[in-house]
């Protein structure tokens, strides 16, 4: 509420800035802009801290009272077992942050760089990170750039289609939890077109912590699908963050599922630097056992005649907890702006909870835009019917939690991508029946 | 049709800028001290003869005060208030004995804004009508200059008097319920009222009593620097129905007034009340000077088993609305209703909506509220819907529209839902859009003019809460929201 009313410092937050300042004290890591930036990171971090429940953005995920204490930084690991695939793709592994051995037979147009390579370097790309974030404070990403440092780099020359599609899987390894601070920037130029799958998986015992910030640039014209599958270890604290600026006349869809991680949290912010353009951000939760996963989207209709879609559908068993806040925001000038959001939960059992905070925040008068947010249980006059049909129970509800999810996945435009999804939705769902 | 050719007319009739009840009466009053401090709080104590508990209370509620922070999550921005600079009691001279001892200047006031005061003229004017007529408290600036129709309340059971009188007659009853929904230390309006509230309405509805009449509460701020801070204490014992009202306005003046009330309403088992506001203090000119703070806490508290509470407001004035009229669903059964219009032109802003707490079994809520956001202002609508753990069976519908006319207005929409019970149904929908061209385009092809047009648009988009306002205050209110919208329209 009032920042020199902050109580003390908690362990947590002391030691990330101990392990901020030790960074800082290594010799300069790039150019002048980076230390800049991750130096303002480091204090705004030490002012404002951990965001507590009186935050308003993070007013159902009290981070500063779930971060106990935080382990040292990941080091080097051995690589663990590739992940099975999700898709026929392209993969760069990322363990504990650093990219392993980079593909060589990368098709025409397409880069990919290590950023410690590329800080190297000094590479011109560098000028885009963290160039069009937030204007607001954000936690997650301050410490992500303060610790700015490993990650990869993907770019896509102008007009160039990419036939495969490109996995970034980020697992992490060891034998001691650690902290995992990655940065990937992704720059789709003009009329150019990639389809993106990000992976997160780490081990079930360790309690670590990933901090992932992906940036998304997309030139005039361009078109990315994107998905970006979660299911980290069940000890893991996982705080992503997703920022895509899009150009005139591009197309963005993306798709989170949400699986993992004891405590989660995403935040997207998605903007319109250019008219007429198409953004879809749509998910998935399935949370069990006693995980608390957030998923806070800012859509920022920033000029005219752009159009966005958000859908996202949670299914909270056990005592799971599931938060989903959204704001669409449309500035003076983005008139015929079509802004639809919507935020459907089902309750499986009474223990469970979902907190939902649907905000428009509109300034433009010739515009259309709407949310929806609902929260139930499944309905017994469908469950009946299908028993009626001579479906076993377990079975019946598992038709109907698929049929409640998919009206998410169907959006999503590659086939194959979208028969992943399901699949891991089905492997969810049989799971739970046991 | 003939009520939205008088919204056309009205909007016609009035010029830009134009508060209708912005005059200033000149009656002599006594103030406490200008400032705050315990003393202005024993000042008001004693002034009003209170017995000792109540000064503890109010001193109690005055130091937890001094350790608050101003909220300031609401969407609205102004300079920093300074409490000292507000008078926090002001009463005319001549304390009346009975309506006819009121000074005519006060009586001339409430002629003015059409409130009939004295009895026999209220039975002259109704004569030949349906027969329905209300019972009046009348506050100016802090204090309530009269009631009317006791006598024929006291023949039901019911009690309606100023709570100042109520503390003096039935001290039993207000230390039973006062504070018992909106606690003393809720929140840093409602605690300031708690220290230095003057007046207000008391209603009580023994049991089984259908009130024979509509209640009603006229607020009026006259004196210049002058906050007012009202207490509402609303009681419908078992099985018993009011309908309430309350109305307000104040004069023109160039700094910020400050309105900060607290409503409490109890409905006990099978009891019913229905409380309805037109809100229409002075929202300030069309530079954005001046004008009321209106910060208010209302709740309800539907504390028997089939109970209901049922807020309807029609918000067309102040600089600044703070206010977020709540139900606690406590009884088994219980069912919360909000019904609201915020209308927001010139630089007003407004932050209101509701929160329903599903506390119950079986527990219903409904919320329709429609935003309408012309000229300069920003309105918000900001709602919790909360279900707990033993709110078997709640179910909740919200629907919020908002309508913007002009583009350099803002609305915004922000809704809070919990759920922690999986047998909680809760549905919430929001639309914003402007008038649409179709619209207007058959309406003019159909002969209207434009503002006739707009008119009868933006009464279409209101309709469902004007329906729910009693009838005396729904034509009142159909003529508030045109002239809150002259100027935008066309």
């Amino acid at each position: 509420m009032n920042a020199n009313l902050r109580p003390v410092r908690t362990a947590a937050e002391q030691s990330l800035i101990d392990m901020l300042d030790a960074r800082l004290a290594a010799p300069p890591l790039g150019s002048a802009r980076l230390n800049d930036l991750r130096q303002e990171a480091r204090a705004a971090f030490a002012d404002n801290g951990l965001p507590t429940r009186r935050v308003e953005d993070w007013h159902y995920t009290d981070l500063r009272a779930a971060l106990r204490g935080v382990s040292p930084l990941a080091g080097d690991a051995a690589e663990p077992a590739a992940p099975s695939a999700f898709v026929e793709a392209l993969r760069v592994t990322l363990v504990n942050g650093r990219p392993q051995t980079l593909p060589s037979d990368l098709p025409p147009g397409l880069t990919l760089l290590s950023l410690a390579d590329a800080i190297a370097a000094d590479h011109p790309l560098l000028e885009l990170i963290a160039s069009d974030g937030p204007a607001q404070y954000d936690a997650a990403l301050a410490l992500n750039t303060g610790f700015l440092g490993e990650g990869i780099i993907l770019h896509v020359a102008a007009g160039a289609q990419i036939p495969q599609a490109v996995e970034i899987a980020q697992l992490f390894s060891g034998a001691e939890p650690g902290c995992i601070f990655t940065r990937i920037l992704v720059v789709v130029e003009d009329g150019a077109a990639l389809r993106l799958i990000e992976r997160f998986e780490g081990p079930a015992e360790r309690a670590y912590l990933d901090n992932a910030v992906i940036e998304l640039r997309l030139g005039d014209g361009a078109r990315v699908d994107h998905v970006r599958v979660q299911a980290e270890g069940e000890a893991a604290t996982h705080l992503g963050t997703l920022a895509t600026t899009l150009g005139r006349e591009t197309h963005y869809d993306l798709f989170v599922l949400t699986l993992g991680a004891a405590l989660s949290r995403l935040t997207v912010y998605g903007r319109f630097a250019g008219h007429d353009s198409h953004m879809g951000v749509r998910g998935a939760s399935l949370l069990a056992g006693a995980r608390h996963a957030d998923v806070t989207l800012f859509v920022d209709h920033a000029v005219a005649r752009c159009e966005s879609r958000e859908l996202f559908k949670t299914v909270l068993a056990d005592r799971a907890r599931g938060v989903f806040q959204g704001k669409i925001i449309v500035r003076p000038d983005a008139q015929k702006t079509d802004g639809r959001m919507m935020s459907q939960a089902l309750l499986l059992s009474d223990d469970a909870e979902m907190d939902n905070k649907p905000e428009l925040e509109i300034f433009a008068d010739d515009v259309q835009c709407g949310h929806g947010a609902t929260a139930g249980a499944l309905d017994d006059t469908t469950l009946f019917y299908l028993m009626s049909r001579g479906l076993p129970e377990k079975e019946a509800e598992m038709l109907l939690i698929q049929a409640f999810a998919g009206e998410a996945v169907e959006f999503v435009a590659d086939a194959e991508m979208r028969e992943a999804i399901t699949a891991r939705l089905t492997a969810w769902l049989a799971l739970r029946a046991g | 049709m003939s009520a939205v050719q008088e919204t056309v007319a009205q909007v016609r009739a009035i010029d830009v800028d134009q508060y209708k009840y912005g005059f200033v009466t000149d009656i002599e009053s006594e103030k406490a001290p200008k400032g705050l401090s315990e003393d202005t709080v024993r000042y008001i104590s004693a002034k009003k003869g209170e017995p000792e508990w109540m000064l503890a209370w109010r001193l109690d509620a005055y130091r937890r005060w001094l350790g608050l922070q101003e909220p300031t999550w609401a969407r609205v921005s102004y300079p920093q208030i300074d409490f000292q600079d507000y008078y926090y009691f002001a009463q005319p001279k001549r304390a009346p004995q009975s309506v006819d001892e009121i000074d005519p200047e006060i009586l001339k006031t409430y002629e003015k804004l059409g409130i009939p005061l004295r009895e026999r003229d209220a039975l002259l004017g109704i004569e030949g009508a349906s027969g329905s007529r209300v019972a009046v408290d009348a506050v100016f600036d802090s204090v309530s200059v009269a009631t009317t129709f006791k006598a024929e309340l006291a023949k039901a059971g019911v009690i309606f008097c100023s709570i100042s009188e109520a503390l003096r007659e039935h001290p039993d009853l207000v230390r039973q319920y006062l504070g018992s929904v909106v606690p003393a230390s809720d929140n840093f309006y409602a605690t300031l009222n708690a220290a230095v509230f003057s007046d207000g309405s008391f209603v009580y509805v023994p049991k089984g009593v259908r009130c024979p009449m509509e209640l009603s509460t006229y607020f009026r701020i006259n004196e210049r620097n002058t906050g007012q801070f009202e207490r509402t204490l609303i009681i419908a014992d078992e099985g018993a129905y009011v309908s309430y009202l309350e109305g307000c306005t104040a004069p023109q003046r160039d700094e910020n007034q400050l309105h900060a009330a607290v409503v409490e309403l109890v409905a006990l088992k099978d009891a019913e009340i229905k409380y309805s506001t037109v809100q229409n203090w002075y929202p300030g000119d069309k530079d954005g000077k001046g004008g009321i703070y209106n910060f208010v806490t209302k709740r309800g508290d539907c504390r028997g088993d089939n109970s209901k509470i049922s807020w309807t407001q029609v918000e067309t004035g102040s600089a600044i609305t703070w206010k977020y009229p709540s139900c606690i669903l406590r009884g088994d059964n219980s069912r919360g209703e909000f019904y609201s219009i915020a209308i927001s032109n010139g630089h007003q802003q407004v932050d209101s909506g509701t929160k329903m707490v599903h506390l119950g079994k079986n527990t219903s809520s409904r919320i329709i509220s429609k935003g309408i956001s012309a000229g300069r202002s920003n309105n918000t609508y900001r709602g919790l819907v909360s279900a707990h753990r033993k709110a078997t069976g709640a179910r909740n519908f919200t629907n919020c529209d908002s309508l913007l006319i002009g583009d350099t207005c803002g609305a915004h929409t922000v809704p809070y839902m919990e759920a922690k019970n999986a047998s909680a149904v809760f549905e919430h929908e929001a639309t914003t859009s402007k008038i649409s061209d179709d619209q207007l385009f058959y309406c003019l092809q159909r002969g209207l003019s434009q503002e006739e047009a707009v008119a009868l648009i933006v009464n279409g988009f209101v309709r469902d809460v004007l329906q729910q306002l009693p009838m005396e205050f729904a034509v009142e209110a159909q003529k508030l929201i045109a002239v809150s919208l002259e100027g935008s329209v066309g």
